[in-house]
């Protein structure tokens, strides 16, 4: 008789959707005291792993973004979502590095998410998938990193729910990065993020097409209620000037109001179109868990509230960077990351970056940020001679 | 970078600091001194306003902060340097004693320079033009200058006074880019000496 292998190895399957998924055999440990086994994690590489695996960099990806951040996506047929800052000779140049950008636990791209069958029934898991948070997504991401022979990242780099998730990897894996740059991002989710997040998660509840979470059951979709709750979430992503001057109060394909609820404005026009579009590419309860996991991000909490703490004998590079028009995670938020790092003597950049686009410029062309992470990346790969 | 390229203040300043040492620059600009200083193994820290300032620090591997003397020095927390620069930046705060406070809250010693409004050639611009003096070094219209609390050498010690610091070193910059050591008392005293003749001033602190 033969002993069962304590960890069983990964099994990698190519698949078309979804990049690489590799599934993990060895139970993951999360945060709310359950684990999840076996779980898929579904990726996209870039850029070739050098012969010492010392050119990796770890894309974390934003909360309804994915794993393609450089190449085309394969619902959408997009663009990757980061296509201005990776690729060939960009500011995260995959000539020189290898860039992997992993679907987060919780979603909906290939990695486990409530969509996906829970073993134990056979059925879809819907609200029985456990509650994850930010940390479990890292945990994840760790696996994956170590089922690609990499010890020690160059860098992870993340906007927004992605900044989160760099900030973690240095909190729980310090040795494994040697730079760190979480970009619109904060140290803890305020009371008017949770507060946004929560009329979203209501907006999807209340669709009758939710159907208590278990809509792949029924064989319906609460569009309904994740489009509301992409418009609200849109508005947090744009600042109020671009909004104003973008649309103002035009008129949407008329001379006079109408005087009915039909959108008579543009901006309704937009916020519908955004709605719309988002509905054919995400999982709503995807969207309800993911949320709740930045909704339980503080990074300080296991350090009895002190950030500096997080950071202690932290040997990696810092480099912060905010926005000035973002009113999401502001420029005060991120600079609290700065100040708790400089409380430690850790090595710690702070930019801000002026620029009217709001909390979603880190997605969009920002010269002086691709310049900051060119320089950043620049001097962290001559580190490592 | 060798001395001979540093601005003459910041060669005195980097002269200052010993082999080793934690020193937090503010208003560090692109980062000269601060990579200067790396090639003596000093821990280097920066806080810059200027953002393309920042990223020229961020590319040459320095960590900066963007920020502003006059805000962002209340986060640092209490004698973690073992020196602090402000290199001709004082006379740009909006709050001097606020910011000087501060800075010798922070570090153990603290490093400055800055133009001297006493210099001979700014006295007699004024006396004989009757117009705001406008130098090499202090080149900006009145209405337009960033440099809205100037004052003499003479002026400064006294505030060090007011503050409560011990003056470890001074230094005069001369005109001709030179510096020589100065003796404070000089700069108090008779209507001689370096608060007429230099161009600006180099200056080691200590909280007594």
């Amino acid at each position: 008789m033969t002993e069962a292998p304590r960890f069983l190895r990964p099994v990698t399957t190519p698949s078309a959707n979804v990049g690489t998924a590799v599934t993990f055999e060895t139970p993951l440990p999360l945060d709310c005291g359950r684990t999840l086994a076996p779980f898929t994690v579904a990726y996209m590489t870039y850029g070739s792993l050098n012969a010492q695996k010392s050119n990796a960099i770890l894309i974390c990806h934003a909360l309804t973004m994915d794993q393609f951040v450089a190449s085309d996506n394969p619902i959408t047929g997009k663009p990757g979502w980061w296509t201005p800052m990776v690729g060939p000779g960009k500011p995260i140049d995959t000539d020189r590095f290898f860039v992997i950008c992993a679907n987060v636990l919780g979603g909906c791209m290939g990695t486990t998410g409530p969509a996906d069958t829970d073993p134990a029934t056979g059925k879809p898991y819907g609200l029985n998938f456990p509650m994850i948070t930010i940390r479990d997504m890292v945990k994840a991401q760790k696996r994956l990193v170590e089922h690609l022979g990499i010890d020690k990242l160059l860098a992870v780099i993340g906007g927004s729910m992605g900044g989160m998730q760099a900030l973690q990897w240095a909190a729980s894996y310090p040795d494994c990065v040697r730079a760190v740059m979480p970009i619109a991002c904060a140290a803890r989710h305020s009371a008017q993020n949770i507060a946004f997040h929560e009329v979203g998660r209501q907006a999807i509840m209340a669709d009758p097409d939710w159907k208590g979470g278990e809509y792949q059951l029924h064989d319906t979709r609460p569009s309904k209620g994740l489009a509301v709750a992409r418009m609200a979430a849109h508005i947090t992503y744009v600042s109020e000037m671009a909004l104003q001057q973008k649309f103002g109060r035009s008129l949407q394909n008329r001379e006079t109001l109408s005087f009915q609820f039909a959108p008579d404005f543009q901006i309704e026009s937009y916020l519908h179109h955004q709605g719309a579009t988002f509905v054919d590419r995400f999982d709503a309860n995807s969207y309800l868990y993911i949320t709740r996991a930045m909704d339980y991000f503080d990074l300080a909490e296991e350090h009895g509230g002190q950030l500096s703490d997080v950071f202690r004998l932290n040997s990696a590079r810092f480099c912060i960077i905010a926005f000035t028009s973002d009113w999401l995670f502001p420029t005060v938020e991120n600079k609290r990351i700065a100040h708790a790092l400089n409380a430690v003597a850790a090595q710690v950049s702070f930019v801000e970056i002026k620029t009217d686009k709001g909390h979603d410029a880190f997605l969009l062309d920002e010269p002086e940020m691709f310049a900051t992470v060119r320089g950043f990346l620049n001097h962290a790969a001559q580190d490592l001679g | 970078m060798s001395a001979a390229a540093l601005r003459p203040d910041l060669a005195a300043i980097a002269a200052m600091i010993r082999p080793g040492a934690r020193v937090l620059d503010v208003g560090c600009g692109d980062g000269a001194l601060l990579e200067h200083l790396k090639a003596k193994n000093v821990d280097g820290r920066g806080i810059e306003i200027s953002q393309a300032n920042v990223n020229a620090c961020v590319a040459r591997g320095l960590a900066v902060v963007q920020g502003d003397a006059d805000t962002d020095l209340l986060d640092y927390p209490a004698q973690v340097f073992d020196a602090v620069i402000l290199s001709q930046t004082i006379q740009a705060t909006e709050k001097p004693r606020v910011v000087m406070d501060h800075l010798l809250r922070i570090g153990r010693r603290v490093a400055i320079s800055l133009p001297n409004f006493g210099y001979w050639k700014i006295r007699l611009s004024l006396l004989t033009g009757g117009r705001m003096p406008r130098t090499r070094t202090l080149d900006h219209s009145w209405w337009a200058t960033p440099n809205i609390h100037l004052c003499t050498l003479a002026d400064f010690v006294d505030l060090t006074r007011e503050c409560s610091a011990t003056i470890v070193e001074a230094h005069a910059l001369n005109n001709n880019g030179t510096t020589s050591p100065m003796k404070p008392e000089s700069l108090t005293h008779g209507y001689l000496g370096p608060n007429l003749f230099a161009q600006g001033g180099v200056f080691l602190l200590k909280k007594v």
